[in-house]
């Protein structure tokens, strides 16, 4: 009789939903990431459209960015902060979107897990790379002539 | 957010069949063919599901469940399906009609499209058994793991627990779900990996959570801020569209996830 016993149909695939559920590990980690997205959300709103609008429609707008202009900002600590914090937010902002993304769409374990290392070694470099350009920006770099900055001292 | 309109969010076109003012009155009952195209399943036979049409002629005030009857009683006796009341109190005969979940013993053929096939499949996200059968295990495992019993610490009262009409209001809606799967088997976080705990397990810990009358709240909450708990809900909605007694399951979802940040913070 036993070669009679049918198997539950999805019971033996590699994409078949499992019938335990893992145990939880008890923290907290999944409730402080649902509120940073929306804490982070509305922050951005402000950081974001406060970067566009003094970018692009103060003075003479778009025609004023160039490398001096970017420099003049980088030279305040209020730009850096701003930008510092548009960065971080950003970044973690949308690594936690994908993150959602990838558990909600990757059947498999290992699938999961490959595409979230990429994700966070991506996420992690950019975000070191623009921190440090950020903080080690120098707006009077030697030897250039054009587009500096009007504090920069005469060559 | 503009809205896709996929089979699951477009409206069923007008109704072509009216029934009589006062059917009470005699009037005869109009009656129209309809094709039932269902998703059969044997895994005795075949691994393969296959659509199979069945074509007959029903009335106006027949449901897609008589068509069902009347195929199993009258065309094919192995088409497989479960049913108990008939009558959408049980909830065992949820399945996907024209890419919607429903009951069928509460969906009345004449609102569907009759002039197309009536698609009928197993609901999603479940491992099938046979036909529109699947497993419903994975579903009450949830449902079992957030405790969906009374439990109260104080000494067992000499007569009923009594509760204010406000306090019982508090969770009134919640205490209509009749686990169908209906809401669980339309989430599409479910259908990834059946992991999560699903709206009709969320729904029916939000019953005891704002219950008045129930200690173990906190233990409830404890369970729900697990990883696969409410914190993977995404507020698509298909929950609260899918349930055949309009429990608004998304809202439940959200009141307890405030309910879980308020005890945290």
């Amino acid at each position: 009789m036993s070669s009679n016993v049918i198997d539950a149909p999805r019971s033996n695939s590699a994409e078949s939903p499992k019938y335990k559920r893992s145990k939880g590990s008890g923290s907290s980690f999944e409730m402080f990431a649902w509120l940073f997205m929306r804490l982070s959300g509305v922050v951005l709103i402000v950081l974001i459209f406060g970067h566009l609008f003094v970018n692009l429609m103060l003075g003479d707008g778009i025609h004023a960015i160039d490398f001096g202009f970017v420099a003049g900002k980088w030279s305040n600590p209020f730009w850096q902060f701003w930008d510092l914090a548009m960065l971080w937010l950003a970044m973690l902002h949308g690594t936690n979107g994908v993150r959602t993304i990838i558990n909600d769409y990757a059947e498999r374990s290992g699938t999961r897990i490959t595409l979230k290392t990429v994700l966070f070694v991506a996420s992690a470099v950019i975000i070191v790379l623009g921190t440090l350009v950020i903080f080690t920006f120098d707006p009077c770099p030697a030897g250039a002539v054009v587009d500096l900055p009007s504090f920069c001292p005469v060559p | 957010m503009s809205t896709v309109e996929t089979a699951e969010t477009a409206p069923e076109p007008a109704s072509k069949i009216e029934l009589p003012a006062h059917l009470g009155g005699g009037g005869e009952i109009p009656t129209f063919d309809v094709t039932l195209r269902v998703r059969r399943y044997n895994p005795e036979v075949s691994e393969e599901s296959t659509w199979e049409d069945f074509t007959m002629t029903m009335y106006g005030t027949d449901r897609v469940l008589d068509a069902l009857h009347k195929v199993k009683w009258e065309q094919d006796g192995s088409l497989t399906f479960r049913r108990s009341c008939a009558h959408g109190v049980c909830g065992s005969d949820a399945m996907r009609i024209n890419g919607r979940n429903r009951l069928a013993c509460k969906t009345l053929l004449k609102d569907l499209d009759t002039t197309k096939p009536i698609t009928v499949e197993p609901i999603k996200g479940l491992p099938v058994e046979k036909d529109l059968i699947v497993d419903m295990e994975p579903f009450f495992q949830s449902f079992r793991e957030v405790m969906p019993f009374l439990v109260n610490r104080g000494h067992e009262p000499a007569k009923e627990r009594l509760q204010s009409a406000e306090q019982r209001e508090r969770f009134d809606d919640t205490t209509k779900c009749i686990l169908c799967a209906a809401c669980t088997s339309s989430c599409p976080v479910f259908w990834t990996d059946g992991q999560y705990f699903g709206p009709a397990a969320i729904v029916n810990a939000h019953r005891f959570i704002f219950d008045s009358r129930d200690d173990a709240g906190d233990m409830r909450l404890e369970i729900l801020n697990d990883k696969e708990g409410v914190w993977r809900c995404r507020t698509t909605f298909n929950c609260t569209e899918a349930c055949p007694r309009g429990i608004q399951i998304t809202q439940a979802i959200a009141e307890v996830k405030q309910a879980i940040l308020a005890r945290q913070l």
